[in-house]
C-alpha cells in the first residue's frame, strides 16, 4: 500500500487511490475543496481546477516534483510521493486564480437564488475569493430553461461542473442531456428542450453545486438558513428512502437526499442514496415520513450557523501553516471567513 | 541547396497520381519494410534516426511508439493527426495536397511497425478538398495491392480511412481527436491514461502528426543513421516550415534543422527578406501559441549567437528571450504591424477555440480578449496590461490540455517583449497610426518579467 504525505500528515492508503481521497481520509483540514469532483460519479471530476495541488515529490522511486499543479481529484497517489495543498503559497495562489475564473462570468445574484447558504460556490468565494472583481465586461446571459416541470435551469450560475450530465448519464435510465457548444458559450442543455422525465431525475439538483439546478416546488419558498434540516425515511420501493426535510415551522418546503461531510449525498453500504422523484416532490408532509432526528450539517457556509466544524478544522490548519512560514509572512484569508460570529449574529 | 526528404518530387507533374509517385521511387521503402524488416527493426531505425514530433511538442517519436502497449488481442490504432489547425500552420495540407502518397506510405509503413490493422487520418473539416485527394490516393493504393490484405503478399493487412472533423483547432489535441473519432463531443481527455494505454475505444492508440508519419517514408529507406546525419544535436532530419506574413516570399520550405534564422528569412533560396524593403519587427516562429519575440531576438541568442531553426536553437533562453519551434508555423511581422492587434486577433482565436472543460481557459481565454479588445480600441489603462499578465499567469499549467497554454504564451510574450506598445495603446488609443517608432529600434532593452 502506497504512503503519501499531504501538507505534512502521512497515511498508508489502496493502491489507485487519489490524492484527494488520501486528503479526505486524512480529514477536512488538509483536503482540497471540490467543485466538480463526486466520488459517487465514475469519470467526474478534473474539470473545475479547484482542487489543484503541488507534487513536491513524485515517489519513492522517482522524487522529481511535477512541473506543473495537479488536480488532486485525478491524479493517483505513488508511494512517497509529498503534496502540499494548504502549505502551499504557489497553490494558494493558484486557488484564488481558479476562484475568480469561475467567478467572473457568475451573475452573483445569491440575493435571489435558492441555493445561497448551501452553494459550494460561496464557499469557495467565502475561503480563496477576493472581495472585488476584476471583471468589467457583460457577463455572459443565458435565457432561464424548465427542464420538466419540476426543475429548472439558470444556465448563467452553471460552473459546467458535468455533475448533473454525469449523473443523468449514471443514474438515470435515458439520458437527454449534455453539453451544448463549447468554451465560454457552452451550455447544459437537453437536446431541443427535451424535458428529462424519468424517476431519478431529481437527483441532478443535488450534484449541482451552486445554483444552477434548483428544485422548482422550493422556489422563492424560504432561504434555506430559515429552514430546519431533519433526517426522515420511509419505505420506497424505487429508492432507499432515506432523505433529508426541510422544515419551516411545521411545514416541509423541500426533499433533498441527505449528504455527507463533503457534500456528497450519503452512501449506505456502498450504494448511493439517491433518492426517486417521488420521495422528493410528491412526499411533503410529515405524515410521509418516519423522523430520526435533526441533521447535523458541517458545511462552512451561512448555512451552519450552530455547526462550525470544518471552519474550526479550517482555522487550526490556517494557524498551523502560519507557524510553518518562514517569520514575518503572512496568510491572507477571504474576508470574514473565521470569524464564526460573522454569519450568526 | 539543403537536403529534401519530403518535398523532393514536389515539383514532379502528376505526382499525385499513384503511378508517378511510383516513378519515382515511391512505395518502394514499403516494400522494403514489408519484405525484409521486422517490425521491430522499423522501430529502432525510428529511434535511431532521432526524429521528433511535428505536431508541435516535439516528443521523440521512437519513443513514442516504444510506449505502445501491446496487450495480447486488443486492437491497436494509428491515426494520423491532420487536423492542422494552428494559425500560421498550413505545411501539412500542403504535403497531404501535393505528395499525398507519401502520407498513405508512411502510414502503412507506421501501422505495420506498430502492429496496427486498422488506421485512420483525421483531417479537419475545412479540408473537405484534401480529404478528396486522400481518398483518391487510397483507393489507388487499395486498388495496387498495397491497402487492404495481404499487403504486397506479406501477409499484413492494413485499413485506412479519412475521417472529416467539423473544424475545431480542439480536435488537433489528440484525445479530443480520439473522442472525435469515436463520435462524440471534442473534448480533451483528462491524463492519464495516455492513448498509448488506452486510445482510440479504449485500446492502445499512437497519434502522429502527418508530417511526422510522413517522415518516417524516408528514414526506413535511407536508415535512421543517415537520417540523424542531418540537422544539428537533438533536432534531427528536416522539417517542414510553413512561411507567412511580411516576406518576398512566403510559401512551405523543407529547411535542415539547425539552419540559421537570418538566413531562412533573408536568403533568396528561402523567404527573400522582408516585404517592400522593410525592417523585420518581430517573428511568431512556431504557430500562434508560441512566444512572439522581437527582431533581435529571433535573429541572434540572448548571447549574441546567431540562432538556429531547430528545438533547442529556437527554446535558447527559455522564455525570458527563446520561443519555441512548435509546429513551425513561421509568422514574420514587419515595422508597421501592431504587436497588440496581433495578439488580440490570437486570443479571439483562442476565446473561439477553448473547449469549456476547465474554469481556467474557459473563462479566461474570454477574459483577456476582452481586455485586448478593450485596449486596442482605446479604452485601456494600465492596469489592464497588468491585469492580462496576471490572468495569462493564472491559466498557464493549470489546465486539463495545452490549449490553456497556448493562449497564455502568446499575451506573456507580447507582454515581456513589448508592453510599451502596450502602453502606447493606453495613451493614444485607436488613433495610433505611426506605431513604427513604438518597437522596433524601441523595444525594451531588457524583457520585463
Ligand atoms: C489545442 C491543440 C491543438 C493541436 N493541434 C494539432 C494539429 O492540428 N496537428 C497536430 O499534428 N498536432 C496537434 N496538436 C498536438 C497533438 O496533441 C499531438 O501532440 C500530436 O498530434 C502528436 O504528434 P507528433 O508526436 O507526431 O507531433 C495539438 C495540440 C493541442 C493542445
Ligand atoms: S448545471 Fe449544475 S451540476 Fe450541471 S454542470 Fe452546471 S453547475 Fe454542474
Ligand atoms: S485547456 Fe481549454 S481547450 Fe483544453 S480542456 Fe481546458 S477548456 Fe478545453
Ligand atoms: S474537483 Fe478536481 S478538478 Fe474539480
Amino acid at each position: 500500500m502506497p504512503k503519501v504525505t499531504i501538507d505534512g500528515v502521512t497515511i498508508e492508503v489502496p493502491n489507485g487511490t487519489t490524492i484527494l481521497e488520501a486528503a479526505r481520509m486524512i480529514g477536512p483540514e488538509v483536503a482540497p475543496p471540490t467543485m466538480c469532483y463526486y466520488s459517487k460519479l465514475e469519470t467526474s471530476g478534473g474539470y473545475c481546477r479547484t482542487c489543484l495541488v503541488k507534487v513536491s515529490q513524485g515517489s519513492e522511486k522517482d522524487p522529481r516534483p511535477m512541473p506543473k499543479p495537479v488536480a488532486s481529484c485525478r491524479t493517483q497517489v505513488m508511494d512517497g510521493m509529498v503534496v502540499e495543498n494548504n502549505t502551499s503559497p504557489e497553490i494558494h495562489e493558484a486557488r484564488a486564480g481558479v476562484v475568480e475564473f469561475l467567478l467572473a462570468n457568475h451573475p452573483l445574484d445569491c440575493p435571489v437564488c435558492d441555493q445561497a447558504g448551501e452553494c459550494h460556490l460561496q464557499d469557495l468565494g467565502y475561503e480563496h475569493g477576493k472581495s472585488e472583481t476584476r471583471f468589467e465586461f457583460p457577463r455572459r446571459e443565458f435565457e432561464r430553461k424548465d427542464i420538466g416541470d419540476k426543475i429548472q435551469l439558470h444556465m448563467n450560475r452553471c460552473i459546467l461542473c458535468y455533475r448533473c450530465v454525469k449523473t443523468a448519464d449514471q443514474v438515470t435510465d435515458c439520458r437527454v442531456h449534455g453539453v451544448m457548444n463549447r468554451g465560454e458559450v457552452a451550455e447544459i442543455s437537453t437536446y431541443i428542450e427535451k424535458s428529462i422525465d424519468n424517476d431519478f431525475s431529481g437527483n441532478v439538483i443535488d450534484v449541482c453545486p451552486v445554483g444552477a439546478l434548483t428544485d422548482k416546488t422550493f422556489r422563492f419558498q424560504s432561504r434555506v438558513w430559515f429552514t430546519k434540516p431533519v433526517d426522515a425515511h420511509r419505505d420506497c420501493v424505487k429508492c432507499c428512502g432515506k432523505v433529508r426535510l426541510w422544515y419551516k415551522g411545521n411545514e416541509v418546503l423541500r426533499v433533498t437526499a441527505r449528504k455527507d461531510q463533503w457534500g456528497e449525498v450519503e452512501s449506505y453500504d456502498g450504494k448511493t442514496g439517491w433518492i426517486c422523484n417521488t420521495c422528493r416532490f410528491d412526499k411533503k408532509t410529515t405524515a410521509d415520513w418516519t423522523i430520526d432526528g435533526p441533521s447535523k450539517i458541517s458545511r462552512h457556509s451561512v448555512i451552519s450557523a450552530n455547526h462550525y466544524n470544518s471552519l474550526k478544522a479550517l482555522k487550526a490548519t490556517i494557524d498551523r501553516q502560519k507557524d510553518a512560514l518562514p517569520h514575518g509572512e503572512k496568510v491572507t484569508l477571504g474576508h470574514g471567513a473565521l470569524d464564526p460570529n460573522n454569519e450568526s449574529k | 541547396m539543403g537536403k529534401k526528404l519530403l518535398l523532393e518530387h514536389i515539383d514532379v507533374p502528376g505526382i499525385q497520381s499513384l503511378n508517378v509517385y511510383r516513378q519515382k521511387g515511391g512505395y518502394e521503402t514499403l516494400k522494403k519494410a514489408l519484405t525484409s524488416m521486422t517490425p521491430e527493426q522499423i522501430l529502432e531505425e525510428v529511434k535511431t534516426s532521432g526524429l521528433r514530433g511535428r505536431g508541435g511538442a516535439g516528443f521523440p517519436t521512437g519513443l513514442k511508439w516504444s510506449f505502445l502497449a501491446k496487450p495480447e488481442g486488443v486492437a491497436r490504432y494509428l491515426v494520423c493527426n491532420a487536423d492542422e489547425s494552428e494559425p500560421g500552420t498550413f505545411k501539412d495540407r500542403y504535403l497531404m495536397e501535393k505528395i499525398p502518397h507519401i502520407l498513405i506510405e508512411g502510414m502503412i509503413v507506421s501501422s505495420f511497425a506498430l502492429g496496427a490493422n486498422t488506421s485512420y487520418i483525421y483531417i479537419r473539416g475545412e479540408y473537405f478538398y484534401v480529404a478528396r485527394i486522400l481518398e483518391n490516393a487510397i483507393a489507388e493504393a487499395y486498388e495496387a495491392g498495397l491497402l487492404g490484405k495481404n499487403i504486397m503478399g506479406s501477409g499484413y493487412d492494413l485499413d485506412l480511412y479519412v475521417q472529416i472533423g467539423a473544424g475545431a483547432y480542439i480536435c488537433g489535441e489528440e484525445t479530443a481527436l480520439l473522442e472525435s473519432l469515436e463520435g462524440k463531443r471534442g473534448n480533451p481527455r483528462i491524463k492519464p491514461p495516455f492513448p498509448a494505454i488506452a486510445g482510440l475505444y479504449g485500446c492502445p492508440t499512437v497519434v502522429n502528426n502527418v508530417e511526422t508519419i510522413a517522415a518516417v517514408v524516408p528514414i526506413v529507406k535511407d536508415g535512421g543513421a543517415a537520417y540523424a546525419q542531418i540537422g544539428i544535436g537533438k533536432s534531427t532530419g528536416t522539417k517542414l516550415i510553413s512561411a507567412s506574413g511580411h516576406l518576398n516570399k512566403p510559401g512551405v520550405y523543407e529547411i535542415e534543422l539547425g539552419l540559421p534564422v537570418e538566413e531562412f528569412i533573408y536568403s533568396e533560396e528561402y523567404c527573400g527578406g522582408i516585404k517592400n524593403g522593410k525592417q523585420l519587427k518581430a517573428v511568431v516562429a512556431g504557430g500562434s501559441s508560441v512566444p512572439i519575440l522581437p527582431a533581435h531576438l529571433i535573429l541572434k541568442t540572448a548571447a549574441g549567437e546567431p540562432r538556429l531553426m531547430s528545438y533547442e536553437g529556437l527554446a535558447d533562453g527559455g522564455f525570458a528571450t527563446g520561443t519555441m519551434l512548435g509546429s513551425g508555423g513561421f509568422i514574420a511581422m514587419d515595422e508597421d504591424s501592431s504587436i497588440v492587434k496581433n495578439l488580440w486577433t490570437f486570443s479571439r482565436f483562442y476565446h473561439h477555440e477553448s473547449c469549456g472543460q476547465c474554469s481556467p481557459c474557459r473563462e479566461g481565454t474570454g477574459w483577456m480578449e476582452k481586455i485586448l479588445h478593450k485596449i486596442l480600441h482605446g479604452h485601456g489603462t494600465l492596469a489592464d496590461v497588468d491585469l492580462l499578465w496576471d490572468i495569462q499567469s493564472k491559466i498557464e499549467g493549470k489546465t486539463i490540455c495545452p490549449l490553456g497554454d497556448a493562449a497564455a504564451w502568446p499575451v506573456a510574450s507580447a507582454i515581456r517583449h513589448f508592453r510599451n506598445e502596450f502602453e502606447e495603446y493606453v495613451k493614444q488609443g485607436h488613433s495610433i497610426k505611426d506605431v513604427k517608432h513604438y518597437y522596433r529600434l524601441n523595444h525594451l532593452p531588457e524583457p520585463v518579467n
